[in-house]
């Protein structure tokens, strides 16, 4: 019997994997996904080399050098007189923006305004923003005439805050953790699975519709229990995605390692001075796609035990997928062609969703009683316990969440048997929730 | 002993009641036609006897024993909505197909190529499912059915979707697997088939099996005691000296050849007839006329409507 399960999930999976959509799919994936990690970084590092020179032009001379350069932007403090002549031929002037101050500030605070043919980039506003306050604001306190004002304010800009989280492991040794990290993480997990159910789910749903109206399904159920057809599709189809999962993981690590050897050496030939520190700040950009630190990152990564984490993902992404999938086999088993399958799809859809806000919400607080209990709740809690997963989960929630998943899909695959079996031998029958009912009820032995 | 058997079989789909304690018997090594209209029951007690589904009252026998989930080895299914993975390759389908059934891979390619070169379809062997006629699918269909020899074929409508010229090759392959042993169940709307093919037939209406025997015995007991009787002389002579027990139904007359339908009396034994020629008229033919199988089936299933 068992060996009719692995022929029908051979088939399944052998049919499925040298589909050329599935070959395209597995190679343009992790090209994809490289693209998105390298590229913003990439485009960052471009702009970021350009050294920006803005012109000042200060009718009241009371701001003077208070701005001041940094590696990417130099301010020239020009006569005022000059500025029409500068209005005038501005695109040749080699500025990137010039900067008017017609008034007072402490006044008029928006006497102020910045000119540009191009867009002006946030960076650039935040830093004359931010020196003309702190300016201002030192005046300001310099007009209440206090004494040992200057001794106050070098105290207060001594004052700052800040955080270090540590996370206290259970031996007592201390590791440092970042929430952020965390987040993106479990932000990460619980995307993946939503997609994974969905897609795969789907494809599950698709080949038990072609089985049926291709009629060959009662040749097949005269060999094999319908139960064991169904399933070998769903494993050979769950077999299919984790090779998907393996391939898109191991060739992503390969390009983006690939390319960070490019890089590296690209930025060493092109900028000879002040090498070492610029293109290992651009390899870790590229590798961690945002502006964490890149060895913080492997720091963090190493806290959040990733064995035990692929271990949940592993647990929950199959438990949450043989639940859904015998769902969607049971859908494919009532309906005839793709557009029926709206209405059925549409309860099944509920929960997935629910699950991904609810997720949100664990990002913040993941231990919140809601977010407890759909972490508990079999249809939520593959999305809901990916997202708490790395914010430390009590093993006991663990394993009877896990425990609740498996007995779950037990029940979900029997519901889904009993549809199925009356299902796929019902042709041209248009079918609502009482039908399916029905069938469920008769189709006992 | 009869080879497979079912008794007082009765399934219940909600309120319809698709099976009323059926009871069919069919003998071992013959072909046994399972006849009856559209939505009788058939399909239903024939996916029971595959075990797709369960009885609710009742048992089947096979050779005397309960139907086991190993028998579905022994037994072949030819269903009447059948299909085939389209995006498959031939070759690799039916190999398939016949692994599901339990044969071994090298056992069922060498019987697969055999079948092949006999059906005339081992070019298409690597073809995809959807570049083939439906009537070639068909034989592909026809092949995976008896692929693995199985003691008990069930056919449902197998002659729908071939040409006469494979619809013929069909049927001697069926006479064939009779020869070599096989007990075949056959489902036809097909009446002339079921004269040619079936010795046995049980007919099935609005889930009650109403009438079964062998083909020879079911159409005599619907004999209309007709007697086809072909003679040359004299029409007026004849008719004149029959005309006072026997009623004339039917005359066809070629010049001075004569052809006459007549209906007998009850109990009136066929050679009285014969005692009213004489010298004058020469006999050419003298039969009983039976009712084909279409007759047989229109009667039976109108009388079954009427007395409900």
């Amino acid at each position: 019997m068992n060996n009719k399960i692995s022929l029908i999930l051979q088939r399944e999976y052998l049919t499925r994997v040298r589909k050329k959509s599935f070959i395209i799919m597995t190679l343009l994936g992790p090209l994809l996904f490289a693209a998105m990690m390298l590229i913003p970084a990439w485009i960052g590092s471009m702009e970021d080399e350009e050294e920006k020179k803005i012109a000042v032009f200060d009718y009241t001379g009371l701001y003077t050098d208070q701005i001041d350069n940094t590696n990417l932007m130099v301010f020239d403090y020009l006569d005022p007189e000059s500025e029409p002549a500068l209005r005038e031929d501005f695109s040749n002037s080699g500025y990137f923006a010039y900067l008017v101050i017609s008034d007072n500030l402490l006044d008029k605070p928006d006497a102020l305004r910045l000119f540009s043919d191009k867009q002006i980039t946030m960076e650039v506003r935040q830093h004359i923003n931010g020196r003309l306050r702190d300016y201002l604001r030192g005046e300001k306190l310099r007009s209440f005439e206090m004494e040992g004002l200057d001794e106050v304010i070098a105290a207060i800009n001594q004052v700052g805050v800040n955080i270090t989280t540590i996370k206290l492991g259970e031996d007592g040794s201390e590791r440092e953790t970042s929430s952020e990290m965390a987040m993106v993480v479990s932000m990460i997990f619980a995307f993946v699975m939503y997609m994974f159910v969905f897609i795969y789910g789907t494809q599950v749903m698709r080949g038990v519709m072609e089985e049926k109206t291709s009629r060959i399904v009662e040749v097949i159920v005269s060999s094999v229990k319908p139960f064991q057809l169904m399933l070998g599709k769903i494993i050979g189809i769950a077999l299919v995605a984790l090779t998907q999962v393996a391939l898109w993981v191991g060739l992503t690590l390969l390009i983006v390692s690939g390319m960070k050897m490019v890089f590296q050496s690209d930025k060493v030939e092109t900028s000879p001075q002040g090498t070492e520190m610029v293109s290992t700040a651009t390899a870790e950009q590229a590798a961690s796609a945002g502006n964490f630190d890149f060895s913080k990152v492997l720091n963090m990564a190493k806290s959040m035990n990733p064995a035990l984490t692929l271990g949940l993902f592993l647990i929950y992404f199959l438990g949450g997928y043989l639940l859904y999938a015998s769902l969607f086999a049971a859908i494919g088993a009532a309906i005839d062609n793709e557009t029926d399958s709206q209405q059925f799809m549409f309860p099944i859809t509920i929960p997935i969703i629910i699950a991904l806000y609810v997720a949100m919400a664990a990002f913040r607080n993941p231990h919140s009683d809601m977010v407890f209990w759909f972490s508990m709740f079999p249809l939520t809690s593959p999305i809901v316990m990916m997202a708490r997963a790395p914010f430390d989960v009590p093993f006991w929630q663990l394993g009877l969440s896990i425990g609740l998943l498996v007995a779950g899909f037990l029940l979900s695959t029997w519901f889904a048997g009993r549809i199925y079996r009356t299902g796929i031998l019902m042709y041209g029958k248009k079918v609502n929730y009482k039908e399916l009912w029905k069938w469920f009820r008769y189709s006992g032995k | 002993m009869s080879f497979l058997e079912s008794q007082q079989v009765v399934k219940r789909y909600a309120a319809h009641l698709a099976l009323d304690k059926v009871s069919i018997s069919v003998p071992e090594n013959s072909i046994f036609g399972l006849l009856g209209p559209n939505g009788a029951g058939k399909t239903t007690l024939i996916r029971i006897i595959n075990q797709i589904t369960g009885p609710d009252e009742g048992q089947i026998l096979l050779k005397g024993h309960p139907l086991a989930p190993e028998d579905i080895a022994r037994i072949g299914y030819l269903p009447e909505e059948r299909g085939l993975y389209k995006k498959m390759k031939v070759g690799e389908q039916a190999l398939y197909l016949a692994r599901l059934k339990g044969m071994s891979r090298p056992a069922a390619l060498k019987r697969l190529k055999y079948w092949f070169e006999k059906f005339e379809i081992q070019p298409w062997w690597d073809k995809k499912v959807e570049e083939l006629s439906k009537g070639m699918q068909q034989k592909v269909q026809f092949i995976v059915t008896i692929l693995h020899e199985p003691e008990l074929l069930i056919f449902d409508e197998p002659f729908s979707g071939f040409d006469p010229i494979n619809a013929n090759l069909l049927k001697e392959e069926i006479l064939e697997l009779k020869k070599k042993g096989s007990t075949i169940i056959f489902s036809t709307h097909n009446m002339s088939s079921v004269e040619e093919l079936c010795d046995h037939i049980t007919l099935v209406n609005n889930g009650k099996a109403i009438l079964s025997g062998p083909v020879p015995e079911v159409r005599q007991q619907f004999s209309q005691n007709l007697i086809e009787l072909e003679f040359s002389g004299s029409l007026d002579a004849l008719e004149g000296r029959l005309s006072d027990h026997y009623k004339i139904e039917t005359r066809q007359s070629l010049q001075d050849r004569h052809k006459l339908l007549i209906r007998m009396p009850q109990d009136a034994a066929p050679n009285a007839l014969l005692a009213a020629l004489s010298p004058e008229e020469h006999l050419h033919a003298y039969h009983e006329v039976l009712p084909g199988m279409n007759e047989v089936f229109i009667t039976v299933v109108n009388q079954n409507k009427t007395s409900r």
